[in-house]
């Protein structure tokens, strides 16, 4: 009959407006500044730099190599290398950035920077409220503002950040292992350039 | 007696405190004073009642939707359109270059001011009517009338081709179901023999037992009912006949060129042709001021009367949540094909209740004609419709 469906559609909505003051399951809303559900481990909003140790200067993996600067779509990223070097995690000698600022009022999140980082010194941060009265150099991070903890980067991206850990523990226990190998070899060339000397002056 | 003398002051208390404030002028002022007075009050209960409904009709809907609403002003949101008042006092009030500023500025004055009129006949309570017309019905939608008058205005003057469409669809829209309105409200003036809103309601302020005699309880007055509150929704261009401001084909249809203070008075203009439109409703066919039984008669008038549109507007605010808007043809469709043959039908059937005097025979045959009627239209009407995903004739 006409009006039937009406008639339906009424007591369907009806039916929410009253369930929604009865049943809580209704209501999927999330009062935000109050109540906050906690950020998916996947989230990502602006980059930030990974430090090991408790010193972030001493600490920081970057070593400016410019490649992410090179590669930033929007070019928020800027890079000053620094005249003199620093030992990098593995006790290797390596420029470390002077300056480095990225302008988040420009960055559009796009993770291009942390795919290509091959010292994995980059990733993404899943801090949302960055509101700021100054839109200028508010939005403008150095380098100090950058820098997390490789700890801070656990308790974001757990999953990923171990892997990232046992990436690097292997790279450093093969370094090491080769280090090891190298001077064993070279202990052992030692050893046996040493030996010989008298035999040869005596063969002589 | 004490008791029932105390009913009857408070049932009174508007009137008397008009008298006791006018009793202080000189004899020669009273009338006007008292005049002065009742429109007075209107012009601060209604705009009040408009700023309760808007937060109502917000926090409705969302929980139609499952959401919260508004809460943030206030308790529970209540002061929302206290802010709302103050952002659309303090916006920059734009007028197009090309538009004519003087209509412009007009528009939205005269829709407010014609609505405001249709409140003088309205019988709020017992004796309760600003000014006692005999003609109160006509001059009601005379009034209503006049809005279109503005509608028309505010889109031909915006000089913008959204804010014209919504005019045109306005004026089509509303000129279609204004024919609907009066013709419905036709078979309850057949039946009262007046004009006159007051002696409409007298008339169905009697009881059989502890039940009223409202119009709405008679085979002709539920079918007129369905067809004036259709009408009605329509004449205030609500959902689902909002076509005139469907703001995603029109942005915001003729009032697409109004901002600030003006935009408000639109606003406000709408909402109280609802509440004006759901008064008369009210007073025609829901008994107006009269109480829902018999032993409820102690309760104040007013009181009976506000809460009689409240619920009239909180149905609105729940079509409102529930129908999809209709095709510019559909509603043309609905209202000349369906709405107006069945309201001339209705006033046959009114006729026909009219002169089988007393007796249950006159209600099995309005109700067979009626419901028959309603069945065979319907069958008819839908015959060649096709339901399910639409099929595309050159796109496939």
């Amino acid at each position: 009959m006409l009006g039937e469906g009406i008639l339906k559609g009424m007591a369907e909505t009806a039916r929410n407006f009253f369930g929604s003051y009865v049943s809580k399951e209704r209501l999927t809303t999330v009062e935000y500044p109050e109540e906050r559900i906690a950020t998916i481990e996947a989230a990502r909003v602006f980059p930030f730099l990974v430090y090991d140790g408790a010193d972030w200067e001493a600490g920081m993996r970057c070593v400016a190599c410019q490649i992410c600067e090179k590669e930033c779509p929007p070019k928020c990223i800027f890079i000053e290398k620094s005249k003199d070097k620093k030992p990098d995690y593995v006790g290797k000698q390596q420029f470390y950035p002077a300056r480095f600022d990225i302008d988040v009022s420009v960055c559009m999140s796009c993770q291009i920077c942390v795919e290509v980082c091959p010292f994995e010194a980059i990733k993404m941060d899943n801090e949302f409220e960055l509101a700021t009265s100054d839109r200028f150099g508010g939005l403008l991070y150095d380098r100090k503002e950058l820098a997390r903890s490789n700890e801070y980067y656990h308790s974001i991206h757990p999953t990923e950040a171990s892997e990232v850990d046992a990436r690097l523990n292997e790279e450093k226990a093969k370094v090491e292992a080769k280090a090891k190998a190298a001077a064993a070899a070279a202990a052992a060339k030692a050893a046996a350039t040493v030996p010989p000397a008298p035999a040869a002056g005596g063969g002589s | 007696m004490a008791t029932s003398s105390f009913f009857t002051n408070l049932d009174q208390i508007f009137i008397l405190l008009r008298d006791w404030l006018v009793s202080f002028l000189p004899a020669a002022m009273r009338p006007a004073a008292g005049v002065v007075l009742g429109v007075i009050a209107i012009v601060c209960v209604f705009p009040g009642l408009f700023a309760l409904t808007t937060v109502f009709e917000r926090k409705g809907l969302a929980r139609i939707q499952n959401r919260l609403g508004p809460n943030r002003v206030g308790p529970y949101g209540l002061f929302q359109p206290v802010a709302d008042g103050i952002k659309s006092l303090t916006k920059e009030d734009v007028v197009p270059l090309s538009a004519n500023a003087v209509v412009h500025f007009l528009a939205p004055l005269v829709l407010v001011v014609t609505v405001f009129m249709g409140f003088a006949v309205l019988p709020m309570g017992r004796n309760m009517v600003l000014v006692d017309m005999d003609a109160g019905l006509l001059f009601f939608f005379a009034m209503g009338a006049a809005t279109e008058l503005s509608v028309f205005m505010a889109g031909w003057s915006s000089r913008n081709k959204y804010s014209l469409l919504g005019a045109m669809r306005a004026v089509a829209q509303m000129i279609s179901y204004e024919v609907v309105l009066l013709l419905s409200a036709v078979s309850v003036v057949m039946i009262t023999g007046s004009l006159s809103l007051p002696k409409i309601v007298d008339a169905q302020n009697t009881y059989t037992g502890i039940f009223p005699h409202w119009y709405i309880f008679t085979p002709w007055g539920l079918a007129g009912f369905l067809m004036y509150a259709i009408a009605a929704t329509a004449e205030t261009n609500r959902s689902p006949f909002d076509l005139p401001e469907g703001e995603s084909e029109l942005v915001a249809g003729y009032h697409t060129e109004y901002s600030g203070f003006k935009f408000a008075l639109f606003f406000l203009g709408e909402y109280l042709a609802m509440f004006a439109i759901s008064g008369l409703g009210t007073t025609l066919f829901l008994g107006g001021w009269s109480a829902p039984f018999s032993f409820l008669t102690f309760i104040p008038s007013w009181i009976w009367f506000f809460s009689k549109v409240m619920l009239s507007i909180f149905v609105f605010i729940w079509m409102r949540g529930t129908l999809p808007r209709l095709r510019q043809d559909q509603l043309m469709n609905f209202a000349w094909k369906f709405v107006l043959p069945y309201t001339l039908l209705n006033l046959l059937v009114t006729a026909l209740w009219r002169f089988m005097g007393e007796g249950w025979l006159r209600w099995v045959v309005c109700t067979a004609i009626l419901l028959a009627a309603y069945v065979a239209m319907g069958r008819l009407s839908m015959r060649n419709q096709h339901f399910g995903p639409r099929r595309y004739r050159y796109a496939e």
